[in-house]
């Protein structure tokens, strides 16, 4: 019917004010580009940090774990009764995966799962002159290990492909290196658990970000670690495997340790915290982005109604010659929508561009050897959050000037002159 | 031939409640025939723009009934009301109370839009056609600011005959001109009355005005005397 007489007034009554009406649409797209922009950053931020642990966890992981044995050997004697075993001793079960061969062999076979590899994790002392400093010397398959957990990106120094190529070579974590002053193309010697000497050949440092595991870590491939412990060659501790959907990790961690008769840890259980933090921490950016935006609806809020004081005499003989209250309702409703429509419009290029801008800041850290500028996520997702959210506010802020426009009784106005 | 009624109102009073309850208007009763050229006179205070505006179906708030041709339109929805005003009743103000924001031939125009009885060309067509009527087509672009007083009144004129209204009500329409301008102006509404029978009610508190009417009301302290 007659939308475009309403909305050709809404658009001379905002021409009228043009001044404040682009105030108001400032407000508007600024709080709109800082919403944009600061989710993106700190989501992007959150995912760094996330990715910082979560990259290099498996989603499952198998092992055996030290611990006593539940089945004790009198209860093979007596079902029937209770018993009181004191000091009890884990059994001496062998750490190593039983078949590790065919069961990984299933695993890559499994749909839902991107990838297997094995690991031995190896207790051991840096032999350091007289001085022994503990470690850990993770056997890996460096392609697999790659592939599936970024290894390479912690490499700072030295090539992971050394670790294949030069007999027993190693990669020792940065701050370890650093204590054992030791310098690419070094032997070190380390002492297994059991007693075991080696001299292993430093080909490159590590570095995670993370200090503790850096102080301790170090890789080599995974014969050379079987060759240290004096084990053969089906020998592995750990099964790492990562899935496409991560969660389904909790489900199929304890349907596999049940078929294989292992333990099994799935990424949520062991790194619940990271979940919580990331969480908090994107509840916070939301708050602030909508906090700009509840603060730039009151702005529109205003402007709308010093247009209503402004503006009396005009509602006042829109009435008189025929509008209905509904009629200015809608006036004013329009301004608001315009209003909201253009600025979050902006908004939204803004934050984009902003984002672009964040993301060319350089950003370098001793503990993030792979970040060099500041991380960004562009999601879409809070592209559409702020712009359905910058209609709602403006259509609020709108609507009670618009209620009271409505509601101006015009015989008040003009008998009032 | 008996000519039909376009306004009628039965025992309307008013009251004022502040500061204290006063009766402005009482028990009036009144008839506009159509065709006639009424005008309303009083001293200020006697209640006379009070009724216009109930008469104007602006106002709500009275006690007694308002037929326009006969049907009854007291305690209609306000949505109704705007529908009135908008199709039968044209409105002349002593303020020209045009819209700053537009210029000469758009306020002209608001009203016909809003009916939308005509199309956007035919209405043009007419608007310029009623502002030729009052010599003002020469100046349907200009804003309503770069108008002079008396020119504004005739704008204001040819706005309120857009939707060949059924009447025409007048609140002091020459209060606020000059002696020339509101010649001018009254000429217009007396050329309205005469050519086109116009039906029209006008309130004003100046006589000689008043003395060019078919019929005068004379009211005092809420009466009609």
């Amino acid at each position: 019917m007659k939308w475009g007489l309403i909305t050709e007034l809404a658009w001379a009554l905002m021409v009228a004010r043009g001044k404040q009406t682009i105030v108001a649409g400032v407000g508007v797209v600024f709080s709109i580009t800082m919403f944009v922009a600061l989710l993106g950053f700190m989501n992007g931020l959150n995912s760094m940090l996330d990715g910082l642990i979560l990259n290099r966890t498996p989603h499952i992981r198998f092992y055996n774990e030290v611990k006593p044995n539940p089945n004790q050997p009198i209860q093979l004697f007596d079902r029937e009764t209770h018993h009181v075993i004191r000091s009890i001793k884990p059994s001496a079960s062998r750490l190593d995966i039983h078949n590790s061969g065919p069961i990984m062999e299933s695993l890559s076979r499994d749909p839902r799962v991107l990838g297997v590899t094995p690991r031995i994790t190896a207790q051991v002392f840096y032999n350091v002159g007289t001085i022994d400093i503990t470690g850990v010397v993770n056997g890996v398959d460096v392609a697999k290990e790659a592939d599936l957990f970024s290894f390479e990106d912690y490499v700072t120094t030295g090539n992971v492909q050394d670790l294949n190529n030069t007999l027993n070579s190693v990669i020792l974590g940065k701050g370890a290196a650093d204590r054992m002053l030791a310098e690419i193309g070094d032997l070190i010697q380390v002492t297994t658990a059991q007693g075991n000497r080696m001299q292993l050949k430093v080909v490159g440092y590590f570095q995670s970000g993370l200090g503790d595991v850096d102080n301790v870590q170090s890789y080599a491939s995974i014969n050379t670690v079987q060759k240290m412990l004096g084990e053969p060659a089906s020998y592995v501790t750990d099964i790492q495997v990562k899935l496409h959907d991560l969660n389904l990790a909790p489900a199929m961690a304890r349907e596999l340790a049940e078929v294989y008769q292992v333990d099994a840890d799935d990424i949520q259980t062991v790194n619940a915290q990271f979940e919580t933090g990331t969480q908090v921490r994107s509840l916070i950016s939301y708050a602030v982005g909508i906090t700009l935006l509840v603060v730039s609806g009151f702005g529109i809020y205003n402007i709308l109604n010093m247009m209503i004081y402004e503006k009396m005499d005009t509602i006042a003989i829109l009435k008189a010659i025929g509008f209905s209250g509904r009629d200015v309702n809608l006036i004013f409703i329009i301004i608001a929508l315009i209003i909201g429509v253009v600025g979050g419009a902006l908004g939204l290029v803004f934050g984009f561009l902003a984002g672009l801008g964040i993301e060319r800041i350089p950003f370098e850290t001793e503990a993030l050897p792979t970040i060099k500028t500041f991380p960004v996520d562009f999601n879409p997702k809070y592209y559409v959050i702020a712009g359905v959210f910058s209609i709602v506010t403006t259509y609020f802020a709108g609507y009670f000037p618009a209620k009271k426009a409505s509601k101006i009784d015009p015989v008040d106005i003009i008998r009032g002159k | 031939m008996q000519r039909s009624s376009v306004l009628r109102t039965q025992n309307v009073s008013k009251y004022f409640y502040s500061p204290e309850k006063t009766q402005v208007l009482k028990e009036v009763c009144l008839d506009v025939k159509k065709g006639e050229f009424v005008s309303v006179m009083g001293k200020s205070g006697c209640g006379k723009s009070t009724l216009l505006y109930i008469l104007s179906t602006m106002d709500t708030d009275y006690e007694g009934q308002l037929y326009i041709e006969n049907e009854l339109v007291t305690g209609l929805d306000a949505k109704i009301l705007s529908r009135i005003r908008n199709e039968k009743i044209g409105f002349v103000f002593q303020f020209h109370y045009l819209l700053n924001e537009f210029s000469a031939l758009e306020n002209v125009k608001i009203p016909a839009m809003k009916l939308g009885r005509y199309s956007p060309e035919e209405i043009e067509h007419r608007v310029m056609e009623k502002l030729r009527i009052f010599g003002m087509e020469s100046h349907a672009l200009k804003k309503v600011h770069q108008l002079s007083g008396g020119q504004k009144q005739r704008v204001a004129i040819a706005r309120a005959l857009i939707n060949d209204p059924l009447i025409i009500m007048g609140d002091e329409p020459t209060g606020n001109l000059d002696k020339s301008n509101s010649d001018i102006v009254f000429n217009i509404f007396k050329e309205l009355a005469t050519e086109f029978h116009q039906t029209m009610l006008i309130v004003t508190h100046d006589d000689e005005f008043a003395k060019g009417t078919d019929r005068i009301i004379e009211m005092e302290d809420g009466r009609i005397i």
